[in-house]
């Protein structure tokens, strides 16, 4: 099990391009391939990832490891992600300095941008769906909706900090539910 | 020990200190971390200039990984080769490593807590909306001409109908922009990997992976 947690990460950690958002398509891929958990527990374990400082991807691990297989999950899922980018990172630094310069580099990034731009609007989409999953339109999934544009409103208009954000659509959270 | 060694050691809990800083006061993702860590190495420790800090910035945007533990390892590794990395990389995730892991503690202990369960469900209506964002963002600077859209639109197309794994897009995209740009070369296209800025006096750094 925690072998299993410790490779399907690093597994993940290789292959996270755009970091972040980008990269909760891929956890949940997995943690519902898996069977680790429903996808209502992955929703409330982004939230809380979003919820403490850091980084939302690495933070997801550490808490997908310790709801699955407890402490030792919770250090070897961490490790499991960051362990790629490390080598990655060192390898690059060690021998291309400017390696973002070359045109085979540019050239690739020309076409794996766009995909990072689908699945980051997938998780959107996705992470949307999933909240409104018990009714079609309840108290609930109207509540969500007017959070998640008032936390719009909130970042284009005022550019409010991502964690603001949190904090605010958490307070909202309590008054309307 | 001598000298040598000792100022190297000062110089490894310097970076494992300076580190450890950042990580608990950055909320809000890997992006919202590079202020702090440019504020940190360039202006106060002067480890690095401010013009070599975007070229990394850009690089660890780019790399596989949150772009805060990349910029880490790298600035790390330019201080003080691998050992500076590990430290590095050590104070940036062990703090966050720990506040997520007793708050993990602590949801367990309230997680039957109404206000707690209200607050987490108001918290996914503005994750949906920094998504949202994200992908606004991702989308500007990554969709600027027919090719970008389609293969961004199949993408999305793909994970929406069928059950496939990430992993095969990334690849997938690796392929297509290689193989898009050497037959637009072949077919005496202009090449623009890259959005062309409108603005190029534009003094501040644009970091074209600015998603967060």
């Amino acid at each position: 099990m925690l072998w299993q947690l410790f490779l399907v990460f690093m597994k993940i950690g290789v292959i996270s391009f755009g970091g972040g958002y980008a990269v909760i398509p891929m956890i949940e891929h997995e943690v519902s391939s898996h069977g680790w958990m429903s996808g209502a527990q992955f929703q409330e374990v982004v939230s809380l990832a979003g919820m403490a400082p850091g980084p939302i991807a690495t933070n997801s691990a550490t808490l997908i490891g310790y709801r699955t297989a407890g402490l030792w999950g919770a250090i070897l899922s961490t490790i499991g992600m960051i362990l790629p980018s490390l080598i990655i990172i060192i390898i690059i630094a060690a021998c291309f300095q400017r390696l973002h310069q070359q045109s085979w580099v540019k050239s690739s990034f020309y076409g794996l941008r766009p995909i990072v731009t689908g699945l980051i609007a997938y998780a959107a989409i996705h992470f949307g769906f999933l909240s409104s999953s018990d009714a079609a339109l309840s108290w609930s999934t109207l509540a969500t909706g007017l959070i998640c544009a008032g936390c719009l409103y909130g970042i284009i208009r005022f550019k409010m900090h991502p964690w603001m954000v949190i904090v605010a659509s958490g307070i909202a959270g309590i008054i309307l539910f | 020990m001598n000298a040598s060694k000792a100022s190297k050691f000062k110089l490894w809990l310097q970076i494992f200190g300076t580190f450890c800083q950042i990580g608990p006061s950055t909320f809000g993702g890997g992006y919202a971390m590079i202020p702090g860590i440019e504020r940190e190495v360039v202006t106060k420790r002067k480890w690095l200039q401010a013009s070599e800090m975007s070229d990394l910035v850009s690089i660890a945007g780019s790399a596989p990984g949150g772009v805060g533990v990349n910029l880490a390892a790298f600035i790390g590794y330019r201080i003080a080769g691998v050992p500076g990395v590990m430290m590095a990389v050590a104070g940036i995730t062990l703090p966050t490593f720990l506040i997520v892991f007793a708050l993990s503690l602590g949801y367990t202990f309230f997680k039957d807590n109404a206000k707690i369960e209200a607050a987490l469900k108001g918290i996914q209506g503005g994750i949906i909306a920094l998504i949202m964002i994200a992908a606004y963002r991702m989308a500007k600077s990554a969709i600027f001409d027919k090719t970008t859209i389609t293969v961004s639109i199949g993408a999305l197309f793909l994970l929406l109908v069928t059950p496939i794994h990430p992993l095969y897009l990334i690849i997938f995209g690796f392929l297509i922009g290689i193989i898009a740009v050497q037959i637009k070369k072949a077919l005496g296209y202009t090449i623009h990997t890259e959005q062309v800025s409108k603005h190029q006096d534009d003094p501040t750094p644009i970091y074209p992976e600015y998603y967060i």
